[in-house]
């Protein structure tokens, strides 16, 4: 990609982008090509993140583990559903992924969370995500009662309405009343000490490294 | 081996006179000699096996000794150490402190030992002996075992050799050591020191082998009330004297902060007296710590599983998803949790009594923050709870949580920092909030200045910075109630950091803040700093503040600091008795009240003060205060008016405003110091003829008197004191006197008392009382001239002037001025004219000038160099030091000129 190209590419991302200075976002763009791999850009082909290639950087530089929930990030980032994750979709992400405000983070983890995109999140959406949490007890009959009862007694702490699911609202409430809950169904955002590290390392300033 | 070899040879000998003589008489007489002397041989050989095992020290011995040391141990000059502490504060069940592979070694324990002239000791207590070893390392580190020096019998042996302080204020203090260690010993034996340790040992460990199955099971009754491991008698004696005496201290420490900031007559010794009590239960926290279960109510466990409450079952099910949960999982069960009452008791118990509280610690050391939150807001709440504060520490949860007081997340460390505030309520936890290097971390919370490098977007779980400087404070506040943090406080730089917060105008951080110099004001180096980081003016400033508590803590710490006479004026000086005065009018908060008169009377003190408080029409307010309030007011509103009357102006207001009455009714109290204050009171009103008609219609100075019963020295001192004038100034004051059945001969029996200061008031009184000559007979009868010549040899300045004032008015009767010279009282007084002080030259001068109307003592004095001194004192100013000396000299000349012309004749 030429630099003028490039020059225009950040000029109009950092403009839409409110969390990342020019300098980040050119940082974030060349980080961004270099996992592509140098793919020349075509009419028609997208360039992008394809979902293993972003469960992968998920994995090694964020520490995430469950697949589902990097399923769902993946999902998060790829604001057109093609199964790719552009440039911009890169930067956006990322934006709200690093330094989102709580309202974005909330939009954002409810959109993971919610699996099948119905706007709530049902008790089975729950189950589905929790049923690795506990540790498996031998002893008990039914392995999966003690997920079961988690599910129970998330909905009772977060179901305002009492309908059996939550919907937006419900979380919104839960969440503003406690912080601890933006992610209380997996971890979906990066925890502080991975975030910073990717950050140190992204955002080095070249002319601080010259001077070295 | 010895008696083995002995023992062969004499058979051998034996059996070589059994062979050479066939007589049978002899040889039925031979075996019963070699019997006998096998039995010899038996008891011999057992008891030496006895007292081998004797010599060496053990637990018990070890444990006594440390903690006697510790006991007159302290800052000061008269203690014999400036402290000695163990290394550990773990005691294995059998007594020892080393770590169970050195205790293979026979070593019992680790001591550091400060002395006062030597660098800091660790010494090796084993049951070959004590000896020097290798040292601490620097950081928290190990103890190097090796032994450095040589091995001595026991502690106080070793200390000698190596401190000369310490035998010398040893042997000052041998009396009451020993004394301790005899009722310790609880052997009524007059045996010397160490012999009498040789006893003990021996008693203890006979009982070891011949009551070896009694010592079986009394140990083992001993292991289940978890008493001490030791198994001396005494020291379960002594920990019950100790538990009981800890009760006491807890229970002056529980009557509240009012009763802790009520400081006794002279300013300064109430502070002493503070710092001993503290100090002692230091000790006693260190030294015991199975005592320490007394401190909190004991829990009562849930008694049975049908009571139970349903919260139980509930958080019981959260406890295991916490335990075998994931982070999702534990941060769905910690915010579960959290939605319980946390405040209610049956919810904390539920939470340990289902081992909750090892799990939220255990989260604790995690590097999940969101776990780690979660866990810290249920522990901050729990922790309100006494007993889940020992369990906390008794976990080991405070390290951990000062740990994350280095976190980067604010709040993290806000959260700790309020938890930490919750659990530091009692000393262990202080402990180890400073041995854990939480002091200082706390300290350094209180920087909110620092720019820090915060990201552009603060993160989800960030604090600001002055809400973590409120935390520190909080914390700060729960810890500056130990000597040892106060201390650690300051030296983390703690000080200016509470004194630019304390320029903030926010209520909430103001309070913690207040609390925390109020606590530290205590100490002596803490007022210097206040009066030098400008603290007292915000103080001042903030007594005009709408919040109560903060009236309340500035007030209290303006009473800490007023005891310094600069402090005192500064408070003038900004402003702040006005506002003092103004509270006094609002009597609906007692803690409150308390404290503004607290600060009043440590105001007081300063003459200037006073005046404005007469202004300010303070003394009808205080006289107002007299009835119908609680003690802690009580007793510092009395000390206020003891101040103010000691001006005319004040004793008149008194008198006028009807103060007089209420003070001579709370005579009759009980609390000591406020019967310290209130015959001080009484005492300043009776130097006013006026007042002092209405105190003898009231029958105030027969209470007065029978508070020389009252068994605490101060209180028998201010009492006597305060006689002093009401005897001057009644009306057939001698008459009165003679009235008290038995009054006379109390007083001269206080001459036996061992306190200074009550010596000093009482010669006082008798000086007064002595002015009738009748009385003077009376108690020359009760034999007050061998007690007063027994005084004289004293090195209190204070005392020394008011004997020399009773002994020169007892002079006045009959041939007690010979008497005086045959119990020895010259020699000692003559000397008393080499004091720096000129109210001891006037009034020994007089006395030796009643004196030297007997030739004898003429004699005596010329003999121990008066007369030079006293030629001195001719040419002193004070015309009555003159006139004395003067007549002294000339009886003793007068004396001599006859002599020799006695002899030319």
């Amino acid at each position: 990609m030429n630099r003028k190209k490039l020059q225009k590419l950040t000029d109009s991302l950092t403009k839409n982008c409110k969390h990342f200075n020019k300098f980040e976002v050119k940082c974030l763009i060349n980080l961004f090509y270099n996992l592509v791999g140098d793919v020349t850009e075509r009419q028609g082909v997208v360039v992008g993140l394809d979902r293993n290639a972003f469960r992968n950087i998920l994995h090694m530089t964020f520490g995430m583990t469950d697949d589902m929930i990097m399923d769902r990030v993946f999902r998060g980032f790829d604001k057109d559903n093609d199964g790719c994750i552009t440039v911009s979709e890169w930067v956006y992400g990322l934006s709200v992924f690093l330094r989102g405000t709580l309202e974005e983070k909330m939009k954002y983890c409810f959109a993971v969370f919610d699996l099948n995109g119905d706007g709530f999140i049902s008790k089975e959406e729950m189950f589905h995500m929790l049923k690795n949490s506990l540790l498996k007890q031998p002893s008990e009959e039914d392995p999966d009662e003690g997920i079961k009862d988690l599910v129970e007694i998330t909905l009772r702490k977060m179901d305002h309405d009492h309908d059996g699911k939550l919907s937006f609202a419900d979380y919104e409430q839960a969440v503003r009343e406690e912080t601890l809950l933006l992610e209380a169904f997996g971890p979906c955002l990066p925890d502080p000490k991975s975030q910073k590290e990717f950050e140190a390392q992204v955002f080095k300033d070249p002319n601080e490294f010259n001077e070295v | 081996m010895i008696n083995e070899i002995n023992e062969d040879s004499s058979v051998l000998t034996i059996l070589d006179k059994i062979t050479k003589d066939d007589d049978p008489e002899g040889e039925i007489k031979m075996k019963i000699a070699l019997l006998l002397k096998q039995l010899d041989l038996h008891l011999l050989n057992r008891s030496l096996k006895n007292i081998s095992l004797e010599i060496r020290l053990n637990p018990g011995t070890v444990k006594n000794d440390i903690e006697l040391l510790k006991r007159f141990s302290g800052k000061g000059e008269q203690t014999v150490l400036e402290s000695i502490e163990y290394t550990s504060d773990y005691e294995f069940s059998n007594g020892c402190r080393a770590p169970p592979w050195r205790q293979i070694q026979g070593e019992i324990c680790y001591v550091l030992v400060k002395p006062h002239d030597a660098e800091t000791l660790c010494i090796t207590c084993s049951k070959e002996g004590v000896f020097l070893n290798g040292g601490k390392t620097d950081d928290e580190g190990e103890i190097n075992y090796e032994r450095k020096g040589e091995i001595y019998k026991d502690l106080v042996t070793l200390l000698r050799e190596k401190s000369a302080k310490f035998s010398e204020n040893m042997s000052q203090q041998e009396g009451r050591f020993n004394e301790e260690q005899q009722k310790e010993k609880d052997q009524p034996n007059e045996a010397p020191e160490e012999e009498a340790a040789a006893l003990r040992k021996a008693s203890t460990a006979s009982r070891r082998s011949a009551l070896e199955k009694k010592q079986i099971s009394l140990g083992r009754s001993q292991m289940t009330k978890r008493l001490e491991p030791s198994l001396n008698w005494k020291t379960t004696v002594d920990a019950k004297e100790n538990k009981s005496s800890l009760r006491d201290t807890q229970e002056e420490k529980h009557g509240g902060r009012l009763e802790k900031s009520r400081p006794s007559t002279s300013p300064g010794r109430a502070q002493l007296i503070r710092k001993s009590a503290e100090k002692i239960e230091e000790i006693i926290s260190e030294s015991s710590s199975e005592s320490e279960e007394d401190e909190e109510p004991p829990d009562h466990l849930q008694e049975a599983n049908a009571d139970l409450p349903s919260e139980y079952w509930q958080i019981q099910k959260l406890v295991k998803y916490l335990k075998g949960g994931n982070q999702t999982a534990t941060v769905i069960a910690l915010c579960s949790m959290k939605d319980f009452n946390l405040a209610q008791e049956t919810c904390q118990l539920a939470i340990r009594d289902v081992g909750g509280l090892e799990v939220l610690i255990n989260l604790l050391e995690t590097d999940e923050v969101k776990c780690k939150i979660g866990s810290l807001k249920i522990l901050k709440e729990i922790s309100r709870n006494p007993q889940i504060r020992r369990n906390i520490v008794d976990l080991g949860g405070l390290p951990v949580m000062v740990n994350i007081l280095d976190s980067p997340h604010k709040s993290l460390k806000c959260l700790a920092a309020e938890t930490i505030a919750n659990v530091a309520k009692f000393r262990r936890a202080w402990r180890a909030v400073r041995r854990h290097g939480g002091i200082t971390k706390l300290v350094a919370l209180l920087d909110c200045r620092r720019p820090s490098a915060e990201p552009a977007q603060p993160g989800l779980y960030e604090a600001r910075d002055g809400e973590v400087a409120h935390c520190g404070a909080l914390a700060l506040w729960s810890c500056s109630k130990s000597y040892a943090n106060k201390e650690a406080i300051r030296r983390a730089g703690g000080i200016p950091l509470l004194a630019r917060l304390l320029k903030t105008s926010c209520e909430d951080m103001l309070i913690p803040v207040v609390a925390t110099l109020q606590e530290c004001a205590s100490e002596e180096k803490y007022r210097a700093a206040i009066k030098a980081e400008r603290i007292i003016e915000n103080l001042v400033k903030n007594l005009s503040s709408e919040n109560k508590q903060l009236q309340e803590h500035c007030a209290t710490a303006i009473c800490q600091c007023a005891e310094d006479e600069e402090t005192r004026d500064l408070v003038r000086l900004r402003g702040g008795l006005r506002p003092l005065a103004s509270l006094l009018s609002n009597t609906d908060n007692k803690e409150r009240l308390a404290a503004v008169t607290g600060a009043i009377w440590k105001c007081s003190i300063s003459k200037e003060n006073v005046t404005k408080f007469r202004e300010y029409k303070a003394i009808e307010a205080l006289v107002g205060l007299l009835t119908d309030q609680p003690e802690e007011v009580l007793v510092n509103a009395v000390g206020a008016l003891g101040e103010c009357c000691q001006e005319p102006e004040g004793r008149v207001t008194v008198r006028k405003r009807g103060g007089i009455q209420p003070l001579v009714d709370l005579l009759v109290g009980t609390n000591r110091a406020l019967l310290v204050n209130v015959t001080k009171a009484v005492g300043a009103c009776a130097v006013e003829p006026e007042s002092m008609m209405i105190i003898d219609h009231l029958d105030g100075v027969r209470l007065l008197w029978s508070l020389l019963k009252n068994p605490h020295p101060d209180v028998k001192a201010s009492a006597a004191w305060a006689l002093c004038p009401c005897i001057q100034n009644a009306k057939d004051a001698g008459e009165m006197v003679r009235s008290f059945v038995g009054g006379l001969e109390l007083v001269v029996n206080l001459l036996k008392s061992d306190n200074k200061e009550v010596l000093a008031s009482v010669c006082a009184a008798i000086t007064n009382i002595a002015k009738d000559q009748e009385n003077l007979a009376v108690i020359t009868d009760h034999g007050v001239v061998p007690l007063l010549s027994k005084l004289a040899n004293t090195n209190n300045d204070k005392l020394r002037r008011h004997l020399a004032e009773a002994i020169s008015r007892c002079c006045m009767w009959g041939r007690n001025r010979v008497a005086f010279g045959k119990h020895k009282a010259v020699a000692p007084l003559v000397r008393n004219l080499k004091s720096n002080d000129t109210n001891v030259h006037r009034a020994t001068a007089q006395a030796l000038y009643q004196l030297s109307e007997d030739a004898d003592n003429c004699i005596t004095m010329h003999e121990n160099g008066a007369v030079k001194l006293l030629l001195h004192m001719v040419g002193s100013p004070d015309q009555d030091l003159q006139e004395a000396a003067a007549g002294c000299i000339s009886n003793i000349r007068r004396l001599a000129l006859a002599t020799e012309k006695a002899r030319h004749t």
